[in-house]
């Protein structure tokens, strides 16, 4: 059998597939147990529902933006500076921007129905949004022109500055004075005051969406590993074509 | 009533928005793996 037809084609694996199916199954279980199977909040009543997405999507950025850091961090320590760590940054960096934004439009969609407003110039409401604009910016330096080598050396250094914003948005709610409530689940402490099945599902949540975010980086680093082959390969036709033009 | 359209809204497009990115992620890798070498797809 010939070994490119016999190959898989695209960015998939057998495990990637057996990660997405896995993947796929806990969402609609999540859905299941936000949507029907959760009871009501004492104080938020069924708005609480909201929060089966919102905190799992915050959650995903925080690690993707560690991720785009600790990434970063080792492209820049190590000797031989493998660019699979500057894709795997930029994968992660793509993924929270994504993530980010979810967790902002479901905020404003539980803040209309918890303060009434879909927006106030809260610490931590600005500071996430001062996160989402920072890591578009990181986005965009990534599409700067250059070689490979220089993008993964200008955006490493831009994403171990942005990552210093976690703890700032994370903690907003302790420095300032803000609207948005204080963590409910990570305290610090033991004494968490929530319904079993309430904290399943949040739990859950988070766990699906940690999933989910592994399956999308895995596929998203290696299309951006093509598109690197792609570029360079049409960078070496350039080359050839000149020497070409220079020989005759 | 309203809270319920809030709330379904939530979801429908969190997931609308994941899956739109996820569909963008498999089809670029399906585009540029049709001219690609097994070199450049080591996870093949």
């Amino acid at each position: 059998m010939n070994s490119a037809v016999a190959s898989p084609r695209g960015t998939g694996t057998r495990n990637t597939r057996i990660l997405g199916i896995l993947t796929i199954a806990s969402m609609a279980f999540l859905a299941l147990l936000g949507l029907v199977f959760s009871a009501e909040d004492r104080d938020q009543g069924s708005s609480v529902r909201i929060m089966y997405v919102h905190v799992p999507s915050i959650w995903v950025a925080y690690i993707a933006f560690g991720m785009t850091a600790a990434c970063s961090a080792i492209y820049l320590s190590s000797r031989n500076r493998s660019l699979i760590w500057d894709r795997f940054a930029g994968a992660a960096g793509e993924i929270g921007v994504l993530f980010v934004a979810v967790s902002l439009v479901t905020g404003s969609l539980w803040g209309r129905l918890s303060w009434g407003t879909y927006w106030v110039w809260d610490a931590r409401l600005t500071s996430t949004a001062f996160l989402f604009i920072t890591y578009l910016g990181y986005l965009a330096v990534r599409r700067l022109g250059g070689t490979h080598r220089q993008r993964a050396r200008r955006s490493a250094v831009l994403a171990l500055l942005a990552i210093l914003e976690i703890p700032l948005v994370h903690f907003s709610v302790r420095l300032w004075r803000s609207l948005h409530q204080e963590a409910t689940v990570a305290t610090g402490g033991t004494d968490v005051h929530m319904d079993g099945l309430m904290l399943f599902s949040l739990f859950f949540g988070l766990i699906s969406f940690t999933l989910l975010f592994l399956w999308l980086v895995i596929h998203r680093q290696r299309s951006l590993a093509l598109e690197d082959a792609m570029e360079n390969r049409g960078l070496d036709a350039a080359i050839e074509a000149r020497r070409e033009e220079a020989v005759s | 009533m309203e809270d319920a359209s809030f709330i379904i809204g939530s979801w429908v497009l969190t997931f609308v928005a994941i899956g739109a990115y996820a569909a963008f992620v498999i089809r670029r890798g399906r585009e540029l793996s049709r001219n690609a070498t097994s070199e450049e797809m080591p996870w093949t």
